[in-house]
């Protein structure tokens, strides 16, 4: 089952295009993170996936093919969205109570067991919590719906590092415990090499990277040779370069079996090195092509 | 870029489309719990004002039995009575105070019903749950809609009895305050036509609160909306409801709802209104008028016999008070039909959600002050992690190699989010 699938997806507010063109899909079981610069349509490609707002072109569907916003998907996915607006003038208890009410499953007793752990006492309104209770309360509330994808929507911008470690780490343990699939919006790269086994890299509007991690991973390299020599190379794709006065880091899509050019050395890459380098290149593109092998070259690469 | 042109799952059947909905139920609790402040508020105001009404009325009604019961109506203890039953809550029978009440609670509670969840972005929580965002939205403007009717229904029955000695027929002719039971000061709050412009004013709200997304504009938008509602309705359209009635009969009586006076002479026009005061004292000065009425004054009906004496014909065109309840059901009618059209448009742009959300801006909301502050005014805001790259930099066109930019870096050990560090900006301009 895919949990999300786009195809030509768009939105349009007024004249700008919030996103456009976009073609996803992404299978169920991953930790997806979406990434990209501000204004680059995370957010409204959630709300799209939240069926909180209708596309302007093309098809979402979520959950293996439900209409966003149908009773089903509406059953199935939670949604957090950013800044975890919740009802000021209601406690936790009130919360608790009122998303009972508001849906078809809800694990009353686990809510409360995880309020609890967290030291959130039930009868805080939310409009005094901390930003890292309020964040976990309403993740509290999302889980405890059951959900088979949980969809979160900056969920850590405005918390503190102790804030975000403990909110991923509760994150985490709903994937492990309950399965569930999680796609997430965030700018904190460094959190997301932690947790996330699937990356979707947007910009301007559009998809740039999609795809597996480890298979991202594997196939980008960073090759460090003399700068005079940086021009010639064209063995393979060249995402970024970058110069440091006599020698050049070039990031191209290669393999560790891919040959070398005399004189240059390859080096693996992280996450948040690989999301840098394309978020600089917003030319640049690296997505699952159709109908190819997993461990076939990456089809689609353009610049 | 490459489009991706196969996506390589197909549409899997909907193994559970046959979802059955959440009880409506479900839903009275969270409305009352979201709503209770609001609800109590309009319960205390519709309870002062009814122990309010309940006082005065009681005394209204005790001063009322008194003078039409005193004989002879000419004494001066009887003058006494009169005056005390007219100048008793005098106030709510003549003006139009309580005209307002529908349009306050429209405008307080319809209005941020849905304004206030699109405001604070609740609206993200609220319709991504299982009920459904357009069953949440009728679910809560019918539930609220019932219960807000029923109350301007309860305070309307007590107006009602409150102003029944105003109504009572004959008032005129013993000098006591008579008010028709169409005249536009009670008209409204009597019957179901309270009810239904509080239903009305609630769906204005509801309405003006998901298209204007915002508390305070949609409130005023609200009583806008109303006002002009409210008083097309009384100035132009009820007096349509049926057709009136014509005489040049001056003894109309003081029950029925004049709504165009106007007289004629020799089969034209000549003024509009009462006859003009000028036109009175050239043909019928006081002592040409003849007997006087009980309180000294001539009686209009002398005054259209002395009139039309000299050829002048006074016309009237009334409704009698006789069609009281069909105009209510009238009014009341078209009101719920518009209240229902006004909900159905709220629950369907909710259900189209076209427009709900905006283009997010986060940008300006975390800057880095103490780099704006410090001396370096393009400084690019960060990225709500903190990362603020060369080509921010450059497209800000900014120097990180300028002393000024240094030393403010400096300053900056803990800007406002405590994520850009002097770590960061160090390794900035140290080119990495």
């Amino acid at each position: 089952m895919n949990v999300l699938e786009a195809s030509g997806l768009g939105k349009r507010y007024g004249g700008t295009w919030a996103l456009r063109e976009c073609s996803l899909a992404i299978p169920a079981g991953h930790v997806v993170a979406l990434v990209g610069p501000n204004g680059a349509g995370k957010s409204t490609l959630l709300n799209l996936a939240a069926g909180l707002t209708a596309p302007s072109a093309g098809v979402v569907t979520v959950l293996g093919g439900q209409r966003p916003g149908s009773p089903a998907a509406l059953d199935g996915l939670a949604f957090v969205a950013q800044d975890t607006p919740l009802y000021k003038n209601l406690s936790a208890a009130d919360m608790l109570h009122m998303t009972r009410n508001l849906n078809r499953r809800f694990d009353q007793a686990s809510a409360e067991a995880r309020l609890a752990e967290l030291g959130i006492p039930l009868k805080r309104k939310t409009g005094g919590m901390s930003g890292g209770q309020h964040a976990q309360l309403a993740l509290t509330l999302a889980l405890a719906r059951r959900p088979q994808l949980l969809v979160l929507d900056e969920p850590m911008a405005m918390l503190d590092p102790l804030a975000r470690h403990d909110f991923m780490a509760s994150v985490m343990t709903a994937v492990a415990d309950d399965g569930v699939s999680v796609l997430l919006s965030s700018h904190a790269l460094a959190e997301l090499e932690r947790v996330a086994d699937y990356l979707i890299l947007m910009s301007r509007g559009r998809v740039q990277v999609a795809g597996e991690v480890d298979d991202l991973l594997a196939g980008h390299r960073i090759l460090t040779g003399p700068a005079a020599d940086a021009a010639g190379y064209s063995a393979r794709p060249v995402v970024h370069v970058r110069r440091a006065e006599a020698q050049a880091h070039l990031l191209v899509r290669a393999t560790a079996e891919d040959p070398l050019p005399a004189g240059w050395e390859a080096h693996p890459l992280g996450l948040e090195e690989l999301a840098l380098a394309y978020l600089r290149e917003p030319g640049a593109a690296a997505l699952p092509g159709p109908a190819r092998g997993r461990d076939d070259e990456p089809s689609q690469v353009g610049r | 870029m490459t489009e991706l042109r196969a996506l390589s799952v197909p549409v899997r059947p909907l193994q559970d489309a046959s979802l059955r909905p959440l009880p409506w139920r479900r839903m009275a609790w969270v409305t009352w719990r979201q709503h209770r402040f609001a609800l109590t508020g309009v319960a205390a105001v519709l309870g002062a004002l009814a122990v309010y009404l309940l006082i005065v009325g009681h005394r209204l009604h005790h001063a009322y039995a008194a003078a039409s019961a005193c004989h002879p109506a000419s004494s001066i203890a009887c003058e006494e009575l009169v005056g005390s039953f007219n100048g008793t809550g005098h106030l709510l029978a003549t003006s139009y105070a309580l005209q307002a009440l529908p349009a306050l609670i429209g405008a307080f509670v319809g209005a941020p019903l849905l304004a206030r969840e699109l405001e604070t972005g609740t609206f993200r929580y609220a319709w991504t749950q299982g009920f459904g965002p357009w069953r949440w939205t009728l679910a809560k403007l019918i539930a609220l809609a019932v219960v807000l009717a029923a109350a301007a229904g309860a305070l309307s029955a007590l107006l009602t009895w409150y102003y029944q000695p105003y109504l009572a027929a004959g008032n005129h002719t013993l000098s006591l305050s008579e008010v028709s039971p169409l005249a536009g000061t009670v008209f409204d709050l009597r019957g179901v036509a309270l009810a239904a412009w509080t239903l009305a004013a609630f769906a204005i709200g509801g309405l003006a609160g998901v298209l204007i997304r915002r508390v305070l504009p949609a409130i005023l938008a609200t009583l806008a909306a109303y006002a002009g509602l409210a008083l097309a309705t009384g100035l132009f359209l009820r007096r349509h409801y049926l057709t009136a009635l014509l005489t040049s009969n001056p003894n109309v009586p003081a029950s029925a709802w004049i709504t165009r006076q106007w007289g004629t002479k020799a089969g034209k026009l000549a003024f509009t209104g009462q006859p003009p005061k000028s036109l009175l004292e050239a043909l019928c000065p006081p002592s040409a008028v003849g007997p006087l009425g009980p309180r000294g004054k001539p009686s209009p009906g002398t005054l259209a016999q002395c009139i039309s004496r000299h050829g002048y014909a006074l016309w009237t065109s009334y409704q009698p008070a006789g069609r009281f309840w069909t105009f209510q059901w009238i009014e009341g009618g078209w009101l719920l039909a518009l209240s229902m059209l006004l909900i159905a448009t709220t629950v369907w742009l909710v259900r189209r959600r076209r427009g709900l959300t905006r283009r997010e801006r986060t940008d300006g909301r975390r800057r880095p002050r103490r780099m704006h502050t410090h001396g370096v005014p393009g400084f690019p805001d960060p990225t709500s992690s903190g990362q603020v790259t060369h080509e921010m930099l450059a497209g800000a066109g900014i120097n990180v190699h300028q002393p000024a930019v240094l030393q403010d870096a400096d300053a900056c050990v803990s800007v406002t989010h405590g994520v850009l560090t002097r770590e960061a900006v160090a390794r900035l301009a140290a080119g990495d």
